[in-house]
């Protein structure tokens, strides 16, 4: 396995009167891509939010790429290097795709060049530049918060569940563009439930449950143990698919 | 670094986001529906143009407001205060500066004029910096403390004023250039009034360009509609909050000097006493909307005019009914900020 570029050791967090993360072990290794599961609740969302410093973990330690940021703020921690795509997307629908793009790429104006490699896999975003991203569709909305999310280099890209509600069309379009990003070593973690979209991409995998990482270890290993995936996830494999 | 700028191809796949007309025709259509019922026409226009410019003045002073609330959802009920400290900080150039003021020279007036309006805007800006950390900094997302703390900040700043300018009611004459009215036809329009309406325009097409042509009016609108995601893009919002609220103040204690010199007198609750108008006008605008403001404003001010003159028993209500009847017709307000 490679160095760990983010790793979380006995990470916990209370949101208002909620304990939910209890204590969890996790260990994104650099250039790789790893894939969260989970059931409902089991805490996925918060880990990726404490990791963004959206919600602060109560105890534990968070180390990116050498540095505790366990008390970082978030823009410092978006600053260090990592990328977020939240679940609900987060656009700002009242601004234009590119200006959305805009924002992320922090400098005066995104990289020409690596737009144009975006628009190579999600070329809505370059026929609906000046179109207001309310008015996209789901898929191309989500299409748009990957792209802000990588529109400059990024040391880690934590996206959380980028196929809820899209159609098996947008899906390949994104399984083209993990591919892509995978290909330039691009480190990942991935929070997912469709298990049929993750078993190929992924390198390694961890399962949370109440909290918890119960298991980890490389993707192929729980791919091919339909044992394992009833007892961590409670279905089999071929019903994922 | 150069922009990729593809070419808008094929984009009728997507409803265009249109333009909402119908708040911005309920300004002409009141117009013209009071016209035959204020019979007439010189009384109109009077009226008309008085209506623009107080809400020009209320727009001036809503629209710092309204985007303090949009970004970091916090609700100042101090804000009157800046009106009211804006105000009595022009007297400290305008009533040594009588000279001035009185001279029958339009440069001396403006002169004058404007060093009142630098001076009270430094200070309303610089009292909005200590506001936000000492009042409004320790209550972040607690709606309730925020009321209760933000009017109690009100008061201490009304008694400020009297400790400081004392209790009486301070003149403030209007310069020499800006008396009087000029006669359009039979309609007789005072010139400050017009005056009002130049500046209250000046200010909303800044806000415009601000917000639509940089970068950090781009963070502004992001912000007032996502600020979670800013902060995860890097931005640090708490800077740009603190950017705008003491924008806000300082543009608080302009409409402060404009509002003042439109009375011609000042008390220390004249802030206080506007801000039922400028509350009004940010909730019918629709919470965090520049735009929704500025038509809020003029609408307000139009049928508190226009409603003074038809029906005076009922013009102390009329903001009220007009804000029921917009909310009715639009529960978000005119133009809603579309939130996260």
């Amino acid at each position: 396995m490679s160095e760990a570029m983010l790793s979380l050791t006995g990470v916990h967090t209370h949101i208002g009167q909620y304990h939910i993360l209890q204590g969890v072990d996790l260990t994104v290794p650099r250039g790789e891509l790893t894939v969260l599961l989970g059931r409902n609740g089991a805490g996925k969302t918060t880990t990726l939010r404490t990791i963004m410093g959206l919600w602060h973990a109560s105890r534990g330690a968070l180390l990116f790429d050498g540095e505790d940021i366990t008390r970082a703020a978030t823009p410092h921690i978006a600053c260090a290097g990592i990328a977020y795509v939240p679940e609900n997307m987060g656009i700002f629908s009242d601004l234009t795709v590119r200006e959305n793009l805009l924002l992320a790429a922090r400098a005066d104006e995104p990289n020409a060049a690596r737009l144009e490699w975006i628009f190579g896999f999600f070329p809505a975003l370059k026929k609906f530049w000046n179109q207001a991203a309310g008015t996209l569709s789901g898929g191309q909305k989500q299409m748009l918060a990957i792209a802000r999310a990588i529109v400059e280099p990024r040391k880690l890209l934590l996206v959380d569940e980028p196929t809820k509600g899209l159609a098996p069309a947008i899906i390949q379009s994104l399984i083209v563009a993990f591919r892509e990003l995978k290909a330039m070593e691009t480190t990942i973690l991935l929070v997912e439930q469709n298990f049929g979209f993750v078993k190929s991409l992924g390198d390694t995998v961890a399962v949370m449950d109440d909290g918890r990482i119960v298991h980890s270890g490389p993707m192929a290993g729980l791919a091919e143990n339909r044992e394992l995936q009833q007892k961590l996830l409670g279905l089999s494999l071929d019903t994922h698919q | 670094m150069t922009t990729t700028t593809p070419a808008a191809t094929a984009d009728a796949e997507l409803p265009r986001l249109r333009l909402d007309t119908p708040p911005l025709l309920v300004l002409p259509i009141l117009a013209l529906l009071a016209l035959p019922l204020i019979g007439s026409f010189p009384t109109w226009v009077t009226l008309t143009v008085a209506g623009l410019a107080m809400g020009m003045m209320i727009f001036i002073m809503a629209s710092g407001l309204t985007l303090v609330f949009g970004l970091m959802d916090v609700l100042n009920f101090g804000h009157g205060a800046f009106v009211s400290v804006g105000a009595f900080t022009a007297t400290l150039v305008l009533l040594p500066m009588q000279g001035w003021m009185q001279a029958d020279s339009v440069l001396l007036n403006l002169a004058a004029l404007g060093l009142a309006v630098a001076l009270a805007m430094l200070v309303t800006g610089l009292l909005g910096w200590a506001f936000e950390r000492v009042v409004v900094m320790p209550v972040y997302g607690q709606h309730l403390k925020q009321i209760l703390i933000t009017m109690g900040g009100m008061i201490v700043a009304e008694q400020m004023i009297h400790v400081v300018w004392g209790p009486d009611q301070i003149p403030l004459p209007l310069p020499t250039s800006f008396r009087g009215a000029i006669l359009v036809g039979d309609a007789a329009i005072e010139k400050y009034r017009l005056i009002a309406v130049a500046v209250g325009l000046i200010v909303f097409v800044a806000m415009f360009l601000i917000l639509n042509r940089t970068k950090i009016g781009l963070l502004i609108r992001a912000g007032v509609e996502n600020g979670e995601m800013v902060e995860a893009l890097g931005y640090r919002i708490r800077r740009l909050f603190v950017g705008v609220f003491v924008a806000g103040s300082a543009l608080a204690g302009l409409g402060g000097v404009l509002w003042g010199l439109y009375k011609e007198t000042l008390t220390a609750a004249m802030g206080g006493d506007i801000m039922v108008l400028v509350f009004i006008v940010i909730i019918i605008g629709g919470l965090g909307s520049v735009g929704g403001c500025f038509i809020g404003a003029l609408l307000v001010a139009l049928v508190a005019n226009y409603a003074g003159f038809l029906a005076p028993k009922i013009a102390l209500v009329s903001n009220i009914l007009l804000m029921v009847a917009i909310l009715l017709w639009r529960p978000q307000g005119l133009y809603p900020v579309a939130k996260r």
